[in-house]
């Protein structure tokens, strides 16, 4: 399959400019998810103590909940609007923030000025967009993570979701981080870049679509030979897992957080 | 213009994904074009560049859009190209005919021409006992068969070669059954050959248009444009209000873009530039050109700051070509003239939101479409704008049919989310309950939707809130 | 009838305009490539060559015996040309001259309307041109009373005349340097080979309307 230098021209293609990262802090924010909050805690539990690891303070606010994102998409931009503005009241230190998503930390960085374009305290709001990590990027660009693979050899593949490819553009982070792993062999999906038909309330509101969509990519997910498809989005992993179970394929989704969690410290993250 | 949804997306959808035959052709012919554009635009810095110029142009001739138009206006008019301006599809068919009929025209030819697709020309002159006949092979294929293009670039792509075979065997008079392609193009040759040649009108769309010289830009491969332009006595052209650009220096990077996107190739086999009809003593070319030039809701569109983006486009088509949906139903299934994401966003607000405003759900807002426009149309963000409009909610502008989506079932839900999600004491009660009651939510809706394909996912047995306590983060 | 819409249209415009969002940011200019002499002519070929286009390199002196040799492998019966022009006045001089049996030479010197059969029957063209361009591989044609449009078109065959020195290296170089702005002919086109589709199966086809072959002559002294 060709390969594509996917981070220069995403860089360039959606208008984002090159990130300057900032050097290793005291203390991050973390911001969770309600995906994850709901349903892969352990998830996001692993990029906390990933980042703990590197000798960071994790602060997670306990009244955090969602990024407002489903709302946004879903044609109630007040709402979101809503949620949204107290998501950034609660984070209101200085802090980096760093989100275990592409999908929610685009949905901060890219979409809140945006939300937020003819509101008096716009600066307020960019200004807090710019603390906005996804995950991956941070562990690369500015922990300088170093990683040792305990585990035993396993293929696997890297499910590309849309936003952490085309609005955050960290893909090659976090492709990056899987191939530290000595042990673990990274196989090309075909059609990497196409989405896996989650696309939030798409999923819900155009079933037939979505659902073909999902079908395609656990197809190729099936030929790529991998026993094991990560993502750094859970809802795809939600969207692709599902499918997969549905079909009962013996193949298993996994958070890339909790994969190299486990990978690196022989133990799930809960324990 | 429509006042209710009378496209049955659902059925459209489920006949295209349940034949095997639209599925790979398109999959094949999508996944070439991606190919293609990668490797035409390979320089992924210079590409950037020169879709900021792209869109830089576009900004600015729409800008000036009413000036740029006068302009234009004038020049043709100092060139002899007449000019016609027609607010609805009904105006321009209705001047087209004039035009025949002021020269007893009974057979026209045409290029390549969405608008005259928007106009459902060919069946109104049909009407009147006017042969339109397509020559763009792909437009040909299709017409003879009696349908609509599939793709704005390749309209026949949803057939095969032994389908479209069986439809030369059957429509073309003396015409032998064969499968080899450059057979194929040989009977087209000859039959369109013949109508070139007895033509009354020809009819073309326009590409680009510039104001500093009043001159009309048409690219193609096959030659038939330029016979269409050039054979028959007289000369229609066809464009929106919006494809007019500012000046001459303009062309070479919109041209690059253009042709670039829609077949990957650095240049079309012609490049048509027609600035006036058959002057003195000039041997050939029409004697008479005129130029329609069409709103049908464009001007409503360029009211609106966000919305006006739309009238960026230039036709190139490779939205369609990267978009998961589109690859996997083909055009037809939209139910409206342009298919893809250019179409999810242009027919809602050109037919009212009540007959189209179903189009800006079927997309999962991936952003491939974004990311490849050569003009940097914001298309998922003029997705959520239509969106917004459905539920009467967001920016107001008089998008027809505003509201029509709107019901206190998803208002009260979305603002039922909203409590929680600014209530996390409220939102963490609540998902305690859930799991506790191990709510086996009814197969009703969203529910039944998502579990046609997946298994619904299963709360955990602790949420991340309740683990970052236990292991002792700091949650100020 | 159409004036009322007129009005309407640009009312509505006019309303809007008024309070379109600030001008965008002007983006750098493009890159400009500068080729040599034999570069341009190098580049030229590949690109036409690659489209399917036949090109000689040959020189004043040449061409025409070049000119010939092709007409005869092809069997070409009869050619369409423009007698008031300089490759013209070449043709009928070289053909006065020749002993051997040539085409007919066609002349296109009456309206459309009454050679329309003999233009359509004709096997090849031949025409001057305006100049190439070298970064896109294309010939750069304008109708003129000369020259009729239709002879780059209808024939099968198109042959045509460029000068080595007349190749630009860029669409916005010579639309610039000939100031295409102050006035566009009647018709001006851009040629880069023989007509070709792709709208059965993407399965590329050459020869649909226009001429199933191009031959290009480039002069170069």
């Amino acid at each position: 399959m060709e390969r594509f230098d996917q981070s220069s021209t995403q860089l360039l293609a959606t208008g984002a400019t090159m990130r300057n990262y900032p050097d290793k802090p005291e203390s991050v924010y973390f911001f969770g998810t309600c995906l994850a909050d709901m349903f892969y805690p352990a998830a996001a539990m692993a990029g906390i103590k990933l980042i703990q690891q590197q000798g960071i303070k994790v602060i997670f606010p306990a009244r955090q909940t969602c990024c407002g994102q489903p709302a946004y998409n879903s044609g109630f931009p007040d709402e979101a609007r809503a949620v949204a503005r107290r998501q950034i009241d609660i984070f209101y230190k200085d802090y980096p923030i760093v989100v275990p998503s592409g999908s929610c930390a685009g949905m901060m960085r890219r979409h809140y000025p945006q939300l937020f374009e003819n509101d008096p305290g716009i600066a307020e709001i960019k200004e807090f967009s710019e603390r906005v990590y996804e995950l991956s990027e941070y562990l690369v660009n500015v922990l300088n993570i170093r990683l040792e693979d305990r585990g035993d050899p396993i293929k696997v593949t890297w499910h590309s979701s849309c936003h952490a490819l085309r609005e955050m553009q960290v893909t090659e982070d976090s492709k990056s981080l899987i191939r530290q792993l000595k042990n673990v062999e990274l196989v090309d999906l075909e059609n990497e870049y196409e989405c896996c038909g989650f696309g939030g309330t798409f999923a819900v509101k155009q079933p037939q679509l979505s659902g073909v969509m999902v079908n395609d990519k656990v197809d190729y997910i099936i030929q790529s030979g991998a026993t094991r498809v990560l993502s750094g989005d859970c809802g795809c992993l939600m969207n692709i897992s599902g499918a997969i179970d549905f079909r009962s394929e013996q193949i298993t989704g996994q958070h890339l957080a909790e994969f190299i969690w486990e990978r690196t410290n022989g133990q799930p993250p809960n324990s | 213009m429509a006042n209710h949804q009378t496209v049955d997306f659902e059925k459209n959808v489920s006949r295209a994904l349940n034949d095997a035959q639209l599925r790979k052709n398109f999959k094949f012919a999508m996944g070439n074009f991606v190919v293609r554009r990668k490797t035409i635009f390979s320089d992924a810095v210079e590409t950037e560049k020169l879709r900021a110029t792209g869109n830089a142009i576009k900004q600015r001739a729409l800008r000036k859009l009413p000036e740029l138009l006068e302009q234009l206006e004038k020049k043709c008019a100092q060139n002899g190209i007449r000019v016609h301006w027609a607010e609805t599809t009904d105006e321009a068919n209705q001047q087209v005919l004039k035009i025949m009929q002021d020269h007893d025209a009974t057979r026209m030819v045409k290029g390549k021409s969405m608008v005259s697709e928007e106009m459902h020309l060919n069946k109104f002159l049909q009407a009147h006992g006017i042969e339109a006949l397509e020559s763009d092979l792909g437009e040909f294929i299709v017409q003879l068969n009696n349908e609509t293009p599939s793709h704005i670039i390749v309209p026949a792509i949803h057939k095969n070669k032994d389908q479209i075979a069986q439809i030369f065997h059957e429509k073309l008079p003396d015409t032998p059954y064969t499968e080899d392609v450059q057979e194929l193009n040989a009977i087209a040759r000859k039959t369109l050959r013949q109508k070139f040649y007895e033509a009354d009108v020809g009819l073309s769309g326009v590409n680009f248009a510039v104001a500093e010289t009043g001159t009309l830009f048409l690219v193609e491969n096959e030659g038939n444009g330029r016979m269409c332009t050039t054979v028959p006595p007289v000369h229609i052209a066809l464009m929106g209000l919006e494809k007019v650009v500012e000046k001459l220096a303009d062309i070479p990077p919109m041209m690059r873009l253009l042709i670039g996107s829609a077949t990957g190739q650095l240049i079309t086999t012609y490049m048509n530039m027609i600035t006036s009809p058959r002057k003195d003593g000039e041997k050939d070319g029409p004697q008479e050109v005129h130029l329609i030039i069409l709103d049908n809701g464009r001007s409503k569109i360029y009211t609106d700051d966000q919305r006006r983006q739309t009238l960026q486009c230039i036709r190139c088509g490779t939205c369609l070509n990267h978009c998961p949906v589109y690859t996997r139903i083909g055009g037809h299934a939209y139910g409206f003239i342009y298919p893809g994401p250019i179409g999810k966003i242009l027919n809602p607000q050109v037919e009212g939101l009540e007959s189209a405003g179903f189009l800006a759900t079927a997309s999962s807002l991936c952003n491939a479409c974004e990311e490849v426009c050569p003009v940097k149309i914001p298309i998922p963000e003029l997705l959520r704008r239509i969106r917004n409009e459905s539920y009467a909610n967001g920016a107001a502008n008089t998008m027809d049919g505003r509201g029509y989506k709107r019901n206190w079932l998803e208002v009260m839900a979305w603002k039922a989310w909203s409590f929680a999600n600014t209530h996390a004491r409220v939102n963490a009660a609540g998902l305690k309950i859930l799991r506790r009651l191990r709510l086996k939510p009814p197969r009703v809706g969203p529910v039944k939707n998502w579990t046609q394909y997946r298994t619904a996912p299963e709360f955990a047995r602790q949420s991340l809130h309740e683990l970052v306590k236990q292991n002792g983060v700091d949650h100020e | 009838m159409s004036e009322p819409s007129r009005d309407r249209i640009f009312a509505r415009l006019k309303s809007a305009a008024a309070t379109a969002a600030a001008p965008a940011a002007q983006p750098e200019p493009l890159p400009t490539v500068e080729y040599s002499h034999r570069e341009k002519i190098e580049k030229l070929k590949t690109l036409m060559e690659a489209m399917r286009t036949e090109v000689h390199i040959t020189s004043e002196q040449a061409w025409l015996g070049r000119l010939q040799d092709i007409l005869k492998q092809r069997n070409i019966k009869d050619l369409l040309y423009g007698p008031r022009t300089p490759i013209g006045a070449a043709l009928q001089q070289k053909w006065q001259n020749a002993a051997d049996s040539l085409p007919e030479l066609v002349p296109y010197e009456v309206e459309i309307e009454e050679i329309k059969e003999r233009v359509f029957k004709v096997d090849a063209g031949i025409t001057s041109t305006m100049g190439g361009i070298a970064d896109t591989g294309a010939l750069i044609l304008w109708s003129s009373k000369e020259e009729p449009r239709l002879m780059s078109l209808v024939p099968p065959v198109h042959i045509a005349i460029l000068r080595a020195d007349k190749i630009y290296n860029s669409l916005a170089e010579v639309m610039q340097k000939e100031n295409w702005a102050a006035q566009m002919p009647t018709n001006a086109f851009l040629i880069s080979g023989p007509s070709k589709t792709a709208d059965i199966e993407l399965v590329l086809a050459f020869g649909v309307h226009g001429p199933k072959e191009l031959i290009v002559l480039v002069i170069d002294d």
